[in-house]
């Protein structure tokens, strides 16, 4: 594998070619051009879509602009999310202090905004210099009578996955402040769905259909007086495993609520995922329920699908995501449209999930940790992939070589959970792979790519 | 002209973005180049995806991806580390290395690492490192890229015998102006040297294979022999001269500097061809005075569409004072400029800009976010924006059209395409923002006549 590093060789394994092992869950090699982000990154993709709280960045602009309306999280009703805010911390802050700049900033946008809490965020030299976010958001919460809470998440502090911890630091502060009273005993928290084009909107119909009540969506189309109540549910059920399962681990430790570990990609995972919140509720008739909508759904989308699949059988895809629990899903989707996955990586996945991963791969898939473009070009290669799936960072690869491309990332525009994702996703997927402007690009036209060398 | 507008604290949707995406994009433009920042990895991958969604090209900026440890007992290790792991990757033959708000404060001292680090490793050659301090907490991209400029000309250029080229430092355009530029100069006759020029980095062929560094940009022979062009041309009338390479080549090697404005709309452009006339001797090529031509017969068939409406204009500085200078020259009447920028001459230069044409001096404003310039706008009544992509829901918001020009361009194709400079680039925006007006008009009329 001449496009990896020497020191990459153990984050990359074949399925079936050797026995398991993978290095995996450490800090980026320096120089490798990792496609992971940072602290920072994590926190915010976590919390951005408490559409009715504030999110404000202490440090210097760059971050706060570069995650600035970047989700396609939709909220129902505020968009305070959309917003970016800042404390745009200049030299003379960095110099003696920006706890004065916090405090001013905080209680400037929360008189311009009322939101119903305020998130702040430390960035790399807040950590540095030593600001005392922890004092300034006490004494503005004392002062505004909202919670203002500090996250933890200065960027060098560790990959994405930490700042997910800090993401649900902060949050755990929220859980246990709201009153809890009328809450169903069929009840749940939707954990880790951050309702991109509407899909949580789509997930709690499912639910609602199945007599079962949604106190919070953490965090999509999110709430602070829905988190306040999330410890009335009497369940979570946790997606993205990486980003909140931690808040699920905390709310077991204080409140013993028990959680499941979902999937709403794909037809079997979201099938799967219901009936296992059915069971968890030992309801037959809620049981039933769930069947005939499983049943009813499939009838909408089935006829459709097996089109695609038709023409996308034998076609080879290629999935690098943020985390491996998505990739599982996403492996099984492809399956139900015929197609066959040749490469999968994820930039936060752990041991055991690259192990599960290569239980459910096809021998020959490569799997990859924490991987970088020159080592996804070679695979997109090597592999003959027909479409790739990844985010925004991944894009240009694909279609630099002229691959197919489906955005799974969380700034996609397209809904892809629920059953209906699942038809978008076919749709999608065949609308990229059977574009006729292929035919033109080098990979498949010898006489172009001459012109385009000469 | 600054007039009162709220002083806020806190900034909300800037109007700018950080030091080192300048620098990131303009080591872009060397040939052979990697961009390299040291700092956490978040940076490097933050502004890839910004970048990317501008471009919709690949962009490897590479990382030092310092940790905690790091952070605490500095950087140099990671840094060596990182820039070995690029050279024995990418083989490249230029190395930009741009530090970030934390490596500046936890103080690591970068050019002495980099000597360090070519005693260390470099005995046997290895790829040039050019290093610039790029802290974000001052300044914004602008003074990045132009940092990352002078530095590429600092550490680079040398005495060189006189050759007859011309250096050609024009600030941050789109590919498609770069390629314009390089075709103007050759037109012209003259050999020119564009730094940077990522016109065909960022703005490439599809390809059968992924390429470790994507071919074109400036190249660095051409840089190095800088110190023997005949002049120096470089655009930006708020390009301090700390940050301007041009300043540099003319105090270090007596090259004369020609600093213009950016060539946007009749009279800026005019003032650049001027320049090459007098360079090259020769007179303008017949492709521009017809160029100008029509320019200016469109101009005329237009103008009633576009006259008396009223624009804000918004972005980085030296491109506002281009865009303002043409919406006066076809009657447009700006009534905001805003930037996030703090250059200091970004109002003198717009008073220039519009002099002469019976406007009322636009309101101008430096460090502006785009809440500010949302309070502004609700006041100001104006007919449409003119600025880049992050305008969209401010615009939006009032019911006003947003013509989107230089970056980023994130929700529209082609924001590498957009041509702004020269008598062509002006012929584009004037149609542009004629047919922007009078869709207005056509869409708004209860009659909607299919002739204007």
């Amino acid at each position: 594998m001449e496009a990896a590093l020497l020191e990459r060789q153990d984050s990359i394994h074949r399925t079936g070619e050797a026995p398991f092992a993978m290095e995996c869950n450490k800090d980026s090699l320096a120089g490798a051009v990792s496609q992971r982000a940072c602290v920072f990154c994590g926190s915010r993709v976590v919390l951005y879509p408490i559409a009715d709280a504030l999110h404000l960045v202490h440090g210097p602009i760059g971050c706060a602009v570069y995650t600035w309306d970047i989700r396609g999280a939709l909220s129902s009703g505020p968009e305070l999310h959309r917003m970016s805010f800042s404390t745009d911390m200049q030299e003379t802050d960095v110099i003696f202090g920006g706890e004065k700049k916090l405090y001013n900033a905080l209680v400037e946008l929360i008189d311009r905004h009322a939101p119903k809490a305020a998130f702040v965020y430390s960035t790399c030299i807040v950590g540095i210099i030593g600001d005392d976010m922890q004092a300034v958001c006490r004494r503005v919460s004392e002062e505004k009578g909202i919670p203002v809470l500090p996250v933890q998440s200065e960027g060098f502090k560790g990959n994405k996955r930490a700042g997910y911890a800090a993401a649900c630091n902060a949050m755990r502060q929220l859980v246990g402040m709201g009153d809890i009273s009328g809450i169903s005993k069929y009840s749940l928290n939707i954990l880790g769905d951050f309702n991109l084009a509407g899909e949580i909107w789509l997930i709690r119909e499912y639910f609602t259909r199945m007599g079962v009540e949604v106190v919070a969506n953490i965090t999509g189309d999110g709430r602070v007086g829905d988190i306040q109540r999330a410890h009335g549910a009497a369940l979570n059920v946790v997606q993205c495993s990486g980003s909140t399962m931690d808040l699920a681990r905390m709310m077991k430790e204080d409140y013993g609520i028990p959680s499941l570990r979902v999937s709403y990609f794909g037809i079997e995972d979201m099938a799967e995922s219901l009936y296992a919140v059915a069971a968890f509720f030992k309801d037959e008739e809620m049981m039933r329920c769930t069947r005939e909508l499983v049943k009813e759904e499939l009838s909408l989308i089935m006829p459709e699908i097996m089109k695609y699949r038709q023409a996308l059988a034998g076609k080879r895809a290629a999935i690098y995501v943020g985390g491996a629990f998505k990739a599982f899903s996403l492996v099984k989707a492809f399956r139900t449209i015929g197609m066959q996955v040749v490469m999968v990586g994820s930039q936060t996945g752990t041991p055991e999930d690259y192990e599960e991963l290569a239980a459910i791969t096809d021998p020959g898939t490569i799997i990859v940790d924490d991987s970088n473009p020159l080592e996804l070009s070679s695979f997109l290669q090597e592999k003959d992939v027909d479409i790739f799936v990844g985010g925004v960072k991944e894009r240009p690869i694909a279609y630099k070589l002229g691959v197919a491309f489906c955005d799974h990332n969380h700034e996609r525009k397209e809904m892809l959970a629920g059953f209906t994702g699942m038809l978008n996703f076919a749709r999608e997927v065949y609308g990229s792979v059977m574009s006729p402007v292929w035919r033109f690009v080098p990979r498949k036209n010898e006489s172009a790519q001459e012109k385009a060398h000469d | 002209m600054t007039k009162m507008v709220p002083q806020y604290v806190s900034t909300t949707n800037a109007c700018k973005l950080c030091k080192p995406l300048g620098a990131s994009l303009a080591f872009r433009g060397v040939e052979g180049a990697v961009p390299f920042l040291h700092g956490s990895q978040g940076c490097a991958t933050y502004m890839r995806r910004y970048i990317i969604s501008h471009f919709n090209e690949p962009i490897d900026i590479a990382s030092s991806s310092l940790g905690e440890k790091n952070a605490v007992y500095g950087g140099g290790a990671n840094l060596k580390l990182g820039l070995k792991n690029v050279t024995a990757k990418y083989n490249p033959a230029l190395i930009g290395i741009a530090t970030t708000c934390l490596t500046e404060t936890i103080g690591d001292d970068v050019k002495r690492l980099l000597y360090e680090y070519r005693q260390e490793f470099m005995q046997d050659g290895g790829p040039l490192l050019v290093q610039v301090s790029t802290p974000s907490y001052s300044g914004t991209h602008m003074e990045g890229f132009h940092a990352a400029v002078r530095a590429l000309v600092e550490q680079l250029t040398e005495a060189a015998d006189p050759n007859g080229t011309v250096s050609i430092l024009p600030g941050f355009l789109s590919a498609a102006d770069l390629r314009s530029l390089k075709e103007m100069a050759g037109d012209w006759g003259l050999t020119a040297t564009v730094l940077p020029d990522f016109s065909e980095t960022l703005d490439g062929p599809a390809l059968r294979d992924y390429p470790l560094i994507p071919k074109g940009g400036t190249k660095i022979s051409d840089i190095r022999a800088m110190g023997g062009a005949k002049a120096t041309v470089e655009f930006g009338y708020t390009l301090s001269d700390q940050l301007s390479g041009g300043k540099y080549l003319e105090k270090s090697y007596g090259v004369p500097l020609h600093r213009l404005g950016m060539p946007v709309g009749i009279r800026e452009t005019d003032r650049f061809f001027e320049v090459l006339r007098d360079l090259s001797g020769n007179p303008m090529p017949e492709k521009y005075t017809l160029a100008r031509g029509r320019l200016v017969d469109s101009l005329v068939d237009g103008h009633k569409y576009v006259f008396g409406k009223r624009a804000i204009v918004y972005g980085e500085e030296d491109l506002v004072i281009g865009l303002t200078s043409f919406l006066a020259e076809i009657g447009v009447q700006p009534v905001l400029c805003a930037s996030g920028g703090t250059s200091g001459s970004f109002v003198a230069a717009i008073e220039k800009a519009v002099a002469g044409f019976g406007l009322e001096m636009p309101r101008v404003h430096e460090g502006m976010d785009f809440h500010e310039i949302g309070e502004l706008a609700a006041e100001l009544k104006p007919d449409f924006f003119l600025g880049h992509s992050k305008g969209y829901t401010l615009a939006r918001g009032l019911g006003l059209p947003l013509i989107r020009v230089g970056f980023p361009i994130h929700d529209r194709m082609g924001g590498q395409r957009l041509l702004h400079i020269g008598y062509h680039g002006a012929q584009q925006l004037f149609d542009l923002i004629a047919n922007t007006m009078i869709a207005v008009k056509q869409d708004s009329s209860e009659v909607g006549y299919s002739y204007m």
